[in-house]
């Protein structure tokens, strides 16, 4: 196999705050092949929009990246002058964030910010530049792009936004999409076709996708893989069938479980995990997920499990793992289950 | 002194929406805002008219001379004192409608329109150079401040601008000439010194100029730098950096466009300082302009003069305000004046 696109080797960001320090992102590893979709989820605060930062060093103070390497093609990008850097964000690496509604220049118009995108790098003249806005925006789908261009962003509707910063981050056409949460804040329908265009453009442009999302059914609908984290750390990596067929971390299972649903008829089904995430500032000793976890035993108070294989390229950080939970301690529904309804759900909400 | 913001209440006239065919609008808009100036005028006026006659003393008070009766009658009569305060009042609107603002008590007959318009010079030069500093030098310094915060500059910055903003110009004023004039002067052996008063389009311009700008300075400059620190933060500047753009263009496209938006609608109550200041900064260094006028048409009771100046004054203010807020459409297309 090919060298994957981006090898982010035992990476560590921390905020230097008045509290102490917050390790938001701890020692992570993982790759990212080419054309390869992968997800990232985990709750609030576990640190997946630090690692896309870091990735694009665009980590804000009074943060830093402390240690580790982000090989994008074997070049280290944490090692990178600000001229490499520059060349390097929007050209190779492209992202998507969170908010559509404040991500975008509020007093420039919609076409002359995706123009810029373009022009930041060599790959397209200011004609070719030019050219390819309305053609972008028609890519995403926006009706009337060729007057659309001619907007400001606040005659922009949520969704419309958000597809203009997918036509933004596509423009240079980068080999890796960072997706930061695309589609919360957007109703489903518009989630749904945000996720359609996002698979469309991963199949005919070939851009390798990170989908970072709480969303366990945005995942199954669009990635390959996924990585789960917590506290900064990944706890359980593994291909989409696989985890969603087998969780082996305990918090993983609770993930699969707890996706909010589309139907809200059925949203009692709608478990969230007890208890919260630990204090990045003062972690509790062995396993970060103990104090939450209903099937810990006496050494994940003490020892922090390490990443084991637990299937062909299926990894987990866990004393005890799933498998060998008794059937009914694991209660009736599989977890996968409720992900893969919801899943099913979200795609014919986009159809319809 | 009456001088009134020209802004009338936003609700009011913002309410009608012109949706499309802007220039159309704006020139509405316009012509609408000029027609409000009516009222205001009328308002300032007569509160101007009010306060001059309530307050003690009479045109022909003069310090040591005391005017017979007979004469003091026969002035009154002359320029129409001797009618009740009420049809003075409704003659001087009439009057004004057909631009004619009276004849000056104090020097002898001339009319109040050419008065002004020979002390117009100084106080436009002044003022216009100091708009420019503090167009240049407060936005300047607040946004250098901002983009170095925390480090030597920026202290430098808000140390400067607390205390230039709590300074009043008479103040800076008097230090000025002790350093610039008196020090200067005895340290140079007399070769070499500002002139502490007059006006001529050299270094006379110096002193009036910084004194009258060094406080709206310290004002803009702490905005600008409030609001680039606040626009820093902001999400799309982020997306500005995660496209690969360059600093300068990060700072100017996208930073810049955004924190001066506020900067800017701050200008135009700048001008009404400048107004004020122009009264202080003329008599401390002896400029012949309106400001000085206005004082002196303020201790002799020139009515006439009293009544022109404030109008002046408050015709300028009302226009600054109405140029900011077009600007303000230029800048903001989220705004629309209609
Ligand atoms: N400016 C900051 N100062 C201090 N700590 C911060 C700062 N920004 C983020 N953090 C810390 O970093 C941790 C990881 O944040 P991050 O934004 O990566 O979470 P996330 O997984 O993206 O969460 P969400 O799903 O809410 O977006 C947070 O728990 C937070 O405590
Ligand atoms: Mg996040």
């Amino acid at each position: 196999m090919a060298a994957p696109l981006l090898r982010v080797e035992d990476l560590r960001t921390q905020f230097f705050t008045s509290r102490g320090i917050v390790h938001a992102v701890d020692g992570i590893s993982f790759n990212v092949n080419r054309g390869e979709t992968v997800g990232i989820v985990g709750e609030s605060g576990s640190g997946k929009t630090m690692t896309a930062f870091s990735i694009l060093r665009l980590v804000p103070d009074p943060g830093r990246i402390v240690s580790g390497r982000i090989l994008f093609k074997d070049q280290d990008v944490v090692q990178m002058n600000d001229d490499d850097v520059r060349e390097f964000r929007g050209n190779d690496v492209a992202m998507i964030f969170q908010d559509p509604m404040t991500s975008l220049n509020p007093v420039t118009k919609v076409g002359t910010q995706i123009d810029e995108a373009m022009t930041a790098h060599e790959r397209f003249s200011k004609k070719e530049a030019q050219a390819r806005i309305i053609p972008l925006l028609q890519q995403v789908r926006i009706p009337e792009a060729a007057r659309r261009a001619q907007d400001y962003p606040h005659q922009f509707s949520g969704g419309m936004r958000q597809r203009a910063m997918i036509a933004m981050g596509l423009s240079n056409e980068p080999e890796l999409l960072i997706a930061d949460e695309p589609t919360t804040a957007l109703d489903v329908t518009v989630q749904a076709q945000i996720i359609q265009l996002l698979k469309q453009l991963n199949r005919d442009v070939g851009a390798a996708i990170i989908l970072i999302t709480h969303n366990m059914a945005l995942v199954a609908s669009l990635c390959q893989r996924i990585i789960v984290m917590y506290a900064g750390r990944i706890v359980e990596e593994g291909p989409v069938e696989q985890i969603f067929d087998s969780p082996q971390h305990p918090y993983t299972w609770s993930l699969l479980r707890s996706v909010p649903r589309v139907d809200v008829a059925r949203a009692e089904r709608l478990v969230s995990i007890k208890g919260l995430p630990p204090d990045l500032v003062r972690l509790p000793p062995g396993c970060k997920f103990h104090p939450r976890c209903r099937f810990k035993i006496e050494k994940c108070e003490r020892e922090e499990p390490p990443l084991e294989e637990v299937a062909p390229n299926q990894v987990a950080r866990c004393w005890v793992m799933m498998r060998n939970v008794a059937q009914e301690q694991r209660e009736e529904t599989k977890a996968g289950e409720v992900s893969r309804e919801a899943a099913t759900e979200l795609k014919q909400a986009g159809s319809g | 002194m009456a001088v009134a913001q020209g802004a009338p209440p936003r609700g009011a006239l913002l309410s009608i929406k012109i949706p499309r065919g802007r220039g159309a609008g704006l020139g509405l808009y316009v012509v609408r805002r000029i027609l409000w100036l009516v009222p205001v005028l009328f308002f300032v006026i007569t509160i101007t008219f009010v306060l001059m006659h309530l307050a003690p003393g009479s045109p022909w008070d003069k310090e040591g001379k005391q005017l017979s009766a007979a004469v003091v009658r026969n002035l009154n009569a002359k320029y129409g004192l001797s009618d009740p305060v009420l049809v003075q009042y409704g003659r001087y609107l009439v009057n004004v409608v057909h631009f004619d603002f009276g004849l000056s008590y104090q020097y002898e007959d001339q009319p109040v329109s050419s008065l002004i318009l020979r002390s117009w010079p100084p106080t436009a030069t002044i003022g216009l150079l100091a708009f420019l500093m503090i167009v240049i030098f407060g936005i300047g310094i607040g946004v250098i401040a901002a983009l170095r915060q925390n480090t030597w500059v920026d202290y430098l910055v808000v140390g400067f601008s607390t205390i230039g903003a709590s300074t009043p110009a008479f103040v800076v004023g008097i230090i000025l000439i002790i350093i610039f004039s008196v020090t200067l002067y005895r340290v140079t052996g007399g070769n070499f010194s500002l002139p502490t008063g007059g006006f001529a389009f050299d270094q006379h311009l110096i002193m009036p100029v910084v004194t009258l700008s060094v406080l709206p300075i310290a004002f803009i400059a702490r905005l600008t730098r409030a609001s680039t620190l606040e626009v820093l933060r902001q999400d799309y500047v982020r997306t500005a950096w995660a496209k690969g753009l360059r600093e300068r263009l990060v700072v100017t496209k996208h930073v810049l466009k955004n924190s001066l938006i506020p900067v800017v609608s701050a200008l135009g109550p700048t001008f009404a300082v400048l107004i004020t200041g122009s009264v202080i900064v003329e008599s401390v260094f002896a400029i012949p302009g309106i400001g000085r006028a206005f004082v002196v048409a303020v201790s002799s009771r020139d009515y006439p003069m009293i009544l022109a100046t404030t109008i002046l004054f408050s015709v300028i203010v009302a226009l600054a305000n109405l140029v900011v807020d077009l600007l303000y459409t230029v800048i903001d297309p989220r705004v629309r004046l209609g």
